[in-house]
């Protein structure tokens, strides 16, 4: 089956993502049951599904934060099943929770997760302006927040860490329509800069518009979606800084 | 970023977490101080309690620690923090010892308060020379409880939530702290007639506990916390 | 890169777990054991209750001591193959759950026989010292022991994939062989500083003649050879729990992929 995956890559590049026949469990549950995807560098893709289709756990495999059961994957160039803890400092999820300090405000927030990833102050800065976030919010404690808020400054968080691959869950949930806006131009402006990015939607209109290629997850598996969007933005060259290797 | 510099950035931020809420002053310290009355009440004569208070210091202390473990692991998993700090792929070890620190600086204030109501309430005192063993004893001994509740409070409640596993696995481990802090406590305030030189064998049965947990948790943590 | 087979699936393929896991928790060998088993407790039984003598000092009491001390000897075998098999497995970890399952394995049996370790102890203690309990440097850390291993029972209970629940266990079983030591030295340290002579070093006071001492040996032998047998069964027991689950995987991914053709349908409900 190695064959085979290899077949389908072009020789000299290395898709920031490919996985093939992956399966991954939650408790005894099969949320993957054998999902093959490649995606390559500069990318939007669209995961489309139902409820409990598997995207979750999809995006939370490439985070490397769900171990892979059966099936072999690679993410950023490292192996899934060796190498995952070593993976995570290159991407950014964007999950279900926001992952924020409630007592602390949120340039604090922002400046901690940033700092993980060891962005400078002005990149940090940079990250709350682009959310809409610099000013009066900006010291505001996160426990304060109204859920779009919040997810506002965990976007500005995901920003602040210059992922080369963005794991983006359910990221309009919430946000007002000046807060879509925001995201999608921040994801679009991440993608021409040379990241990768991969959203879990049910917002079709919004998400659709801004994916590059549509994928359907059903039953825990990957199907291309057959009529593909028109290209958008070509990804930038290797010479941005953010390519792999 | 390396171990170092994580774990300076987590403890700074479990600080920085109380300095706002406050919780640990208002609602911990109050809990700590309401224990040593309810000691009083327990053990009525007033001659026993001086005797004792070297170990209700402790007991106190560690009955402290578990209230201190789950909120300090309360933050972490209110909004899938620990999950996103495990996502960043910053070094667990420096995670551990970040929060070790945190929970340390936390126990030492309570520790200092829970000394000064054994003066107060209990009657205890100190010679100059046993204010140096309770200062060397303090160190270690909070040192080693920072250590062990972070590492057994990753597994219980940050793993997977179970808090009431977290007395089962602390409580054993804490073991050699409650004793050897407890004795040293009675060197430096000469209760029950003891040498103020009796603590020494102590303070270093309790580092040598900081040390071999400092160790063996920066390594285990990660593997405990990990899916 | 591309070679690379991943560890997980080497070990759990869809012919993998029917394959090589036992169908059976018994083989001819532990059979034959049993039945070697089965007859040393008996003629333990028998030396222990009937033939040996009863003690100049301590009279019928003593025969406790052929259950208390067979017991803890188990219980501390155990442990220590508890410990010796986890930090196998952490070695190796990709290889096999083998040496997670004798851990789980001989921790259950050495909880089992620290129980009754303990309690035999306490009931022996009652006859002879006039109290079931003493601050005995060796019996405090016998207790630690058992709530410790109780403890790491708890954590092996925790859920999980086996990988996850091999990884935690064989941690928190080599952190209680850091903890175990600190816990004896500092009860140890207590003791001496507060009590004279161990009150538990009477236990070597008993004079022991020749049947007696024969009893006691063979009492060693007879409480190894259960360790072993159940050891050897409970292992292969947790073996066909885990490939049970490995096929309910099998079977859980087949019904997962079917969802693909239900929700193929237009207007499909979830």
């Amino acid at each position: 089956m190695n064959a085979a995956a290899q077949a389908v890559v072009p020789l000299g590049v290395e898709p920031v993502i490919r996985l093939v026949e992956a399966v991954a469990v939650l408790g005894k549950f099969p949320a993957l049951a054998g999902t093959t995807l490649t995606v390559r560098r500069g990318e939007i893709v669209l995961l489309r599904g139902a409820n409990g289709a598997g995207k979750t756990t999809l995006l939370r495999l490439c985070a490397g934060l769900v171990p892979l059961v059966r099936g072999s994957g690679w993410v950023v160039g490292c192996d899934l099943a060796t190498q995952r803890e070593s993976l995570r400092s290159r991407v950014g999820l964007l999950g279900h929770a926001n992952g924020l300090y409630g007592d602390l405000s949120v340039s604090e927030n922002v400046r901690f997760w940033g700092a993980t990833a060891g962005a400078a102050r002005h990149e940090v800065e940079a990250a709350l302006e682009r959310m809409g976030l610099a000013g009066r919010l900006a010291d505001v404690k996160v426990d304060r927040l109204s859920a779009g808020q919040k997810r506002r400054t965990s976007l500005a968080c995901l920003v602040a860490r210059r992922a080369q691959l963005w794991l983006l869950d359910e990221p309009h949930a919430g946000l007002d329509a000046t807060g879509r806006d925001d995201l999608d131009a921040t994801v679009r402006s991440a993608a021409l800069a040379g990241a990768t990015v991969v959203v879990a939607s049910h917002e079709l209109e919004r998400a659709g518009a801004l994916a590059t290629r549509v994928v359907d997850i059903v039953g825990g598996q990957a199907h291309e979606h057959a009529a593909e969007p028109a290209p958008r933005a070509e990804p930038a060259s290797d010479t941005d800084g953010r390519g792999l290797q | 970023m390396n171990a170092w510099q994580v774990a300076r950035l987590v403890a700074a931020k479990d600080l920085r977490v109380e300095l706002r809420s406050r919780v640990v002053l208002n609602q911990v310290l109050p809990f700590a101080g309401l224990v040593m009355v309810m000691f009083a009440f327990a053990l009525d004569k007033d001659n026993i309690l001086q005797r004792v208070s070297p170990g209700l210091i402790w007991l106190a202390t560690v009955f402290s620690l578990l209230i201190l473990v789950q909120r300090t692991f309360a933050i972490e998993s209110a909004d899938g923090a620990l999950d996103a700090l495990r996502g960043a792929g910053v070094s667990p070890a420096g995670v551990f010892f970040g929060k070790s620190l945190a929970l340390a600086v936390q126990l030492l204030t309570l520790e200092v308060l829970l000394t000064g109501l054994a003066v107060v309430l209990y009657s205890a005192s100190f010679s100059p020379g046993g204010a140096v063993v309770m200062v060397a004893t303090v160190l270690p001994a909070t040192m080693g409880l920072g250590f062990v509740g972070t590492l057994y409070g990753g597994l219980a409640i940050g793993a997977s939530g179970r808090e009431t596993l977290l007395p089962l696995l602390l409580f054993p481990v804490v073991a050699p702290v409650l004793i050897g802090a407890t004795r040293a406590t009675e060197a430096a305030l000469g209760a029950g007639g003891a040498a103020t030189s009796d603590g020494w064998p102590w303070v270093a049965l309790l580092t040598v506990f900081a040390v071999l947990f400092g160790v063996g948790g920066s390594l285990a943590f990660g593997p405990l916390i990990e899916e | 890169m591309v070679n690379v087979t991943t560890t997980a699936s080497s070990s759990t393929s869809a012919a993998g777990p029917a394959a090589t896991s036992p169908t059976h928790a018994g083989t001819r060998f532990t059979r034959a054991l049993g039945i070697i088993t089965i007859a040393a407790m008996l003629s333990l039984a028998a030396f222990g209750l009937v033939f040996s003598p009863a003690d100049v000092v301590q009279g019928e009491s003593v025969r406790i001591l052929y259950i208390h001390v067979g017991t803890v000897w188990v219980a501390y075998l155990a442990f220590v193959i508890t410990a010796v098999s986890s930090a196998a497995f952490l070695w190796k970890r990709t290889t096999s759950l083998t040496w997670d399952r004798i851990a789980g394995a001989s921790a259950e049996i050495g909880v089992a026989f620290m129980a009754l370790t303990l309690f035999a102890g306490a009931l022996w203690g009652r006859l002879s010292w006039g109290t079931f309990w003493v601050w005995d440097a060796r019996v405090t850390t016998t207790a630690f022991l058992f709530i410790t291993y109780v403890g790491y029972l708890a954590v092996r209970g925790l859920g999980g994939s086996q990988q996850q629940r091999g990884r935690r266990s064989a941690v928190v079983a080599l952190l209680a062989v850091l903890e175990i030591p600190l816990v004896h030295f500092s009860v140890k340290l207590w003791r001496s500083v507060h009590q004279d002579a161990s009150v538990a070093d009477r236990t070597t006071n008993v004079t022991l003649d020749g049947l007696m001492l024969f009893t006691l040996m063979l009492a060693l032998v007879a409480f190894t050879l259960v360790y072993v047998w159940w050891v050897l069964l409970r292992q292969r027991v947790l073996a066909m729990q885990d490939a049970l689950d490995d096929k309910g995987l099998d079977y859980a991914l087949a019904e997962r992929r079917r969802e693909v053709t239900a929700d193929a349908l237009p207007g499909s409900v979830r």
